[in-house]
C-alpha cells in the first residue's frame, strides 16, 4: 500500500473509533451493529470472495456464535473463554459444511448452504430445552474483559471495534499469506490449482471453517449486543443478505464489506419512511446492479477510468 | 393403515405440484445454465394474476387461467429471458443467482405492497367431493393433480423426445456449439424452454394455490421444495423431478403426522443433503463432466 493509502486508512478507522462518542444512543448501536456484521461480512469475503465458494449460510454461523455467547454468558462462563468458544464451534461446524462444497459447486452448493442455514433455524426454533425456542434467551450480560465491565452503549462498541480491527488485521495477513494466493487459485482455476500441487480439497475446507468462525466471533459479539436472541435474526434473509454486502461492496476486494455494510446495515434505516415498498425497490435494485454493476461499489472507479 | 395411505396420497398430490415448478427449473437450467432463484416467486405471481382476474374482472375460473398462462408467458418468459437472464448469462453462476434473489425478493415485496400481507382463499379446479376407495377417503382434488402433474410430466419428456423441436432443445442443452453447427437456433430453444418454464409455474399456481392458499411469501417455502425436488431426482432428467417432487411430499407428510411437525420443513433438506453427499447427480440423473 502506498503512503496516501495508509493515511486514508488510518483516517477512516480514526473516523469510526470516535464518530460515535458524538451518538445518540441508538447511532451507537447501529455503528456496533455494522461493525458486527462486518466482521461476519469479512469472513464470508474469505470464502465467496476470494476462494470462490458460494455461501447463503453466514446467518446460520452468526446465530450459532450469538447462542453460544447467550447459553455461556448465562451459566456464569467468561467473555474470555466465550469468544475462542464460538469461534471454534463455528468453525468445526464450518469445516463439516465445506464437505458437500468438495462433492459439488455453484448452484447445489448455494443450495446446500441454504438448506443448511434452514436446518440450523429449524433447530433454534423447535430445540426449546437448549435456546429457549421462540422466546429466545434474554438478559444476556454485557461481557466483562480484564476486570473492565463493557456496559455502556459506548464502551462496548469500543470493545467490538478493537475486535473488528484485530480480526481485519488477521484478515489481511492470512490473505498476503501463501494461504491466500492459494485461495484465489481455488476460485479461479480449481483444476488447474489443483494441478501445480495445490491440496484443493484443505484449502475449500479452510475457506469455509476460517469464514465461519468470523460470523461465530460476530455472533458472540450481536448477542450481548442486542442482549436477547431469538432464531428470527438467523434465518435465510440474513444470509443473503450478508452475502449482498458483499457482493454490493465489490467481493474478493478487502474493503468491500466494510462498503456493502453500511448499505445493508443503514439503507434500511434511511429508507424507513418507504416502509413495504422499500423492500421491493432493494430487490429490483440488485438486478440492476448485478446487470450494470456486478464487481460491485469498489469496481465503480476502474469503471469509470475505463 | 388406512391413515397412512391417505397421507401418502395427500403427498403425491402435493408431491405432483412441486415436481412440475421443478421440472421448469430443470429445463431452464438444462437448455441455458440459468439457476433460477426467483422459482417460487413464479409460482405465487401467477396465483395473484388469477385472483386478480377473478375478483376485479370478473371472469370465471378457466378463462382467469387461460388469461393468467398468456401473461405469465409474457412476462415471466419471454420478459424474464430478456431483462433478466440474457444481460447476466456471460457472467458466472454466482451473479445470476444474486440477481434473481433479488427478483424474488422485489416481486414478493411487490405484491405485497399491492395486495397487502392477507391470506387470500383460491378456488379449487376440482370438485371437493371425497371419494372412498377400500376404505380410503380421498378427495377428488389431490387425484385430479396427481393425473395432472403426471399427465404434464409424460406430455413434456414425449414432447422432448419424440418431436424435432424437443430434440433440438435437448442437442441445445448438450453443446450448444454442436447445435448451432447442425443448424439449430439456439436462442429460439432457449426461449422454448423459458416460455415452458412459465407455463410449467402457472399450471403449478393453478394446482397448489387451493392447498397452500395465496400469501405474498407462499413462493418462499414452495421455490425451495421444488429445486430440492429437482436436485434429488436430478438435475438433468425430467422424470427425476417427479420422482423427486413426490418423494418430498409424501414424506413430509409422514415425518409431520408421524415424528414431529416442527421438523416438516427440514424433510427435503436432510434428503437433499444424503443425496448431495452420495449421489450428486440426483437419484436419476447423470454426471456432468466438468470443464477445464
Amino acid at each position: 500500500m502506498s503512503p496516501l493509502r495508509w493515511i486514508i486508512l488510518l483516517a477512516g478507522l480514526a473516523f469510526v473509533a470516535l464518530a460515535p462518542t458524538q451518538m445518540k444512543n441508538y447511532g451507537v448501536y447501529l455503528t456496533t451493529l455494522w461493525c458486527v456484521y462486518l466482521i461476519a461480512g469479512m469472513g464470508l469475503n474469505l470464502t465467496v470472495g476470494y476462494a470462490g465458494q458460494i455461501s447463503l449460510g453466514q446467518a446460520a454461523f452468526l446465530g450459532i456464535g450469538a447462542y453460544t455467547a447467550a447459553i455461556m454468558s448465562k451459566a456464569g462462563v467468561p467473555y474470555l473463554a466465550i469468544f475462542p468458544a464460538a469461534a471454534a464451534l463455528c468453525f468445526v461446524v464450518g469445516l463439516l459444511l465445506g464437505f458437500p462444497a468438495l462433492r459439488v459447486q455453484h448452484h447445489y452448493l448455494a443450495f446446500a448452504t441454504l438448506g443448511f442455514n434452514m436446518l440450523v433455524f429449524l433447530v433454534l426454533r423447535n430445540e426449546e430445552w437448549l435456546t429457549g425456542g421462540t422466546f429466545g434467551i434474554n438478559n444476556i450480560p454485557r461481557p466483562t474483559l480484564f476486570g473492565w465491565r463493557f456496559n455502556r452503549p459506548l464502551d462496548f462498541y469500543h470493545l467490538t471495534f478493537a475486535v473488528l480491527v484485530l480480526t481485519g488485521v488477521l484478515m489481511a495477513f492470512l490473505l498476503r499469506s501463501p494461504w491466500g494466493r492459494a485461495f484465489a487459485a481455488l476460485r479461479d482455476n480449481p483444476i488447474r490449482a489443483e494441478s501445480v500441487g495445490i491440496n484443493t480439497t484443505f484449502y475449500t475446507l479452510m475457506a469455509f471453517a476460517i469464514g465461519a468462525a468470523y460470523a461465530g466471533i460476530a455472533g458472540a459479539l450481536f448477542a450481548p449486543l442486542v442482549q436477547f436472541v431469538e432464531p428470527a435474526p438467523f434465518g435465510f434473509a440474513t444470509s443473503l443478505s450478508m452475502l449482498l454486502m458483499v457482493i454490493a461492496g465489490g467481493s474478493g476486494r478487502f474493503f468491500g464489506p466494510a462498503l456493502g455494510s453500511v448499505v445493508v446495515v443503514l439503507l434500511p434505516e434511511w429508507l424507513r419512511f418507504a416502509a413495504d415498498w422499500y423492500l421491493a425497490v432493494f430487490g429490483f435494485l440488485i438486478v440492476a446492479m448485478m446487470i450494470w454493476l456486478p464487481g460491485g461499489l469498489l469496481s465503480l472507479p476502474e469503471r469509470v477510468r475505463r | 393403515m388406512t391413515d397412512f395411505l391417505q397421507l401418502v396420497i395427500a403427498g403425491t398430490a402435493t408431491g405432483g405440484c412441486y415436481a412440475l415448478a421443478a421440472l421448469g427449473f430443470t429445463l431452464l437450467w438444462q437448455a441455458s445454465g440459468t439457476i433460477n432463484f426467483a422459482l417460487g416467486e413464479m409460482v405465487m405471481l401467477p396465483a395473484f394474476m388469477m385472483l386478480f382476474f377473478m375478483s376485479v374482472l370478473g371472469l370465471p375460473l378457466p378463462l382467469a387461467f387461460l388469461a393468467t398462462l398468456a401473461l405469465s408467458l409474457l412476462v415471466m418468459g419471454y420478459g424474464f429471458k430478456r431483462v433478466v437472464v440474457d444481460p447476466l448469462i456471460r457472467h458466472d453462476v454466482i451473479t445470476l443467482v444474486i440477481a434473481t434473489l433479488g427478483l424474488s425478493i422485489g416481486v414478493r415485496q411487490a405484491v405485497k405492497g399491492v395486495a397487502s400481507a392477507q391470506v387470500f382463499t383460491f378456488p379449487s379446479v376440482f370438485s371437493d367431493t371425497l371419494l372412498t376407495i377400500g376404505g380410503v377417503r380421498v378427495s377428488a382434488g389431490d387425484i385430479g393433480t396427481v393425473v395432472v402433474a403426471c399427465t404434464i410430466v409424460l406430455a413434456l419428456q414425449a414432447f422432448l423426445n419424440r418431436t424435432v423441436t424437443g430434440r433440438a432443445m435437448q442437442a441445445v442443452a448438450q453443446n450448444r456449439d454442436a447445435a448451432t453447427v447442425l443448424g439449430i437456433k439456439v436462442e429460439r430453444m432457449v426461449l422454448y424452454a423459458f416460455l415452458i418454464n412459465a407455463a410449467l409455474a402457472a399450471v403449478s399456481a393453478l394446482l397448489i394455490t387451493p392447498v397452500y392458499l395465496a400469501k405474498f411469501d407462499m413462493g418462499d417455502t414452495l421455490g425451495l421444495k421444488a429445486f430440492y425436488a429437482a436436485i434429488i431426482g436430478g438435475f438433468n432428467n425430467s422424470r427425476g423431478a417427479l420422482l423427486g417432487g413426490v418423494l418430498v411430499g409424501v414424506l413430509e407428510n409422514l415425518v409431520g403426522t408421524y415424528i414431529s411437525p416442527g421438523y416438516k420443513e427440514g424433510v427435503a433438506l436432510v434428503l437433499f443433503m444424503v443425496v448431495i453427499v452420495f449421489r450428486p447427480q440426483g437419484l436419476l440423473g447423470t454426471v456432468e463432466e466438468r470443464k477445464v
